[in-house]
């Protein structure tokens, strides 16, 4: 499986944010988006998810069991926003988004204990303080199969042990031959990941 | 369970917990329908007269007044943006929305319709067939409401904007909904002509509803 994209630009709001992106991403590998703030990093994320247009290049997956499927429909996105509900508890959260997802039977309590929330799982999420919010939108990343995760700063809340979880957890994504791009200001855990820079904003 | 039920129900679920609003709307319904007999005075011929109109315009408030806050909720916390990933078309994540929407606030408007109807001076045989009006007529309310919450979702304070945007196109549902009401209660003309046309209103809106909105999500979103 491969992710490449050639020749990639990002315009927001009439500003150039990047271009001339190229990159490519082979099953079991991780990239490291760095740059300074404004560089586009996010945007990057969000354009492979297919939530804002490419301006121009191109961007594909070859190799993937569902060809039918676009690049968005096959990847997990973890932004800065937590997409969790307050009025839910954290099973419900975790349980939704499996189903819509596109688990028939998600198996939430392994993906609870794999980020060790199984204790809270009938806790309204709207108890749950910034760190525990950011480990249930993780468990979402195990519930549901995806071959990529495109992951905004998710080290941001978490403190030392939970950080680890998250690297033993991408490792394990990694091993099976999934791929991750992440943007992120400082280490994430992950020895052999590769280093794209996005220039100067 | 499929995506589509998953929705339907997380949204049903969000909405009658605390703060989700389901009653308020027929909340907000029972409030103007008990005040207008005060404001007009006790002519019951007067308000027989008025009663379909009077709950027919109670109904279309009521039913515009949590809908603003239909897909803001889900764009502040990070759920758009995972709802446009899914697998299943936008089209029908959007309608899985609505149709959660109308179950929580526009079927307990119908199912209260009865009772305010005596406040109205409306005999309660005929309040049957006022609320078969509203039972069709609802829906298309919440999907044109749709197309209007869709294209204000990322504007703070949509919800003038919707009311502006979504009101004109709601005069025919308005039209046909009262007629209907009307022909119901006091005659003589005949009930089924408008009522189909009610009906035809709420499938058109159906289909259309969801398609607009998830097209202004879209293009909204950039």
């Amino acid at each position: 499986m491969q992710l490449t994209s050639e020749n990639l630009s990002c315009v927001r709001g009439g500003r150039q944010v990047f271009t001339g992106l190229n990159f490519g991403l082979s099953g079991g590998e991780a990239l490291e988006v760095t740059g300074r703030n404004g560089a586009g990093k996010s945007s990057l994320l969000r354009m492979i998810a297919g939530l804002i247009r490419i301006s121009d290049g191109r961007l594909a997956l070859s190799g993937s069991d569902d060809d039918d499927a676009s690049i968005g429909e096959q990847s997990h996105y973890l932004g800065h926003l937590d997409a969790l509900k307050s009025s839910l508890s954290v099973g419900e959260n975790l349980q939704f988004w499996g189903e819509f997802l596109g688990a028939s039977r998600p198996a939430i309590q392994p993906a609870l204990e794999a980020v060790d929330l199984a204790p809270l799982a009938g806790l309204p999420a709207a108890y749950l303080s910034a760190g525990q919010r950011r480990r249930l939108s993780i468990a979402r990343l195990v519930v549901v199969r995806r071959p990529i995760w495109l992951l905004d700063e998710p080290t941001s809340a978490l403190d030392v042990p939970s950080q680890k979880r998250l690297a033993d957890l991408m490792r394990t994504h990694l091993a099976g031959g999934g791929m991750i791009v992440a943007a992120a200001h400082g280490p994430i855990g992950l020895e052999r990941a590769r280093e794209l820079k996005l220039g100067p904003a | 369970m499929s995506a589509f039920t998953a929705l339907l129900i997380r949204d049903m679920r969000i909405s009658v917990r605390v703060g989700g609003g389901a009653l308020m709307g027929a909340l907000f319904f029972l409030i103007v329908v008990t005040m207008m007999p005060f404001a007009i005075g006790p002519d019951l011929a007067l308000l027989a007269r008025i009663g379909p109109a009077i709950l027919w315009l109670g109904a279309l408030l009521a039913s515009l007044l949590a809908l603003d806050r239909l897909f803001a909720t889900d764009h502040d916390d990070g759920s758009l943006d995972l709802l446009m990933m899914g697998r299943m078309p936008l089209e029908l994540a959007v309608a899985a929305k609505a149709i959660a929407h109308w179950l929580t606030t526009g079927l307990p408007l119908v199912i209260i319709t009865p009772v305010l109807g005596i406040m109205l001076n409306v005999e309660l045989g005929a309040m049957g067939w006022v609320s078969l009006t509203l039972l069709a007529g609802t829906p298309a309310l919440t999907f044109i409401g749709l197309i209007g919450a869709a294209l204000s979702v990322a504007l703070r304070r949509g919800g003038l904007l919707l009311a502006v945007l979504v009101l004109p196109l709601t005069v025919p549902v308005l039209i046909f909904g009262v007629t209907a009401a009307k022909a119901a209660i006091s005659g003589p003309d005949p009930f089924g002509p408008p009522f189909t046309i009610l009906c035809a209103l709420s499938l058109a809106s159906l289909v259309l509803g969801p398609i607009a909105a998830a097209a202004a999500l879209r293009h909204g979103l950039e």
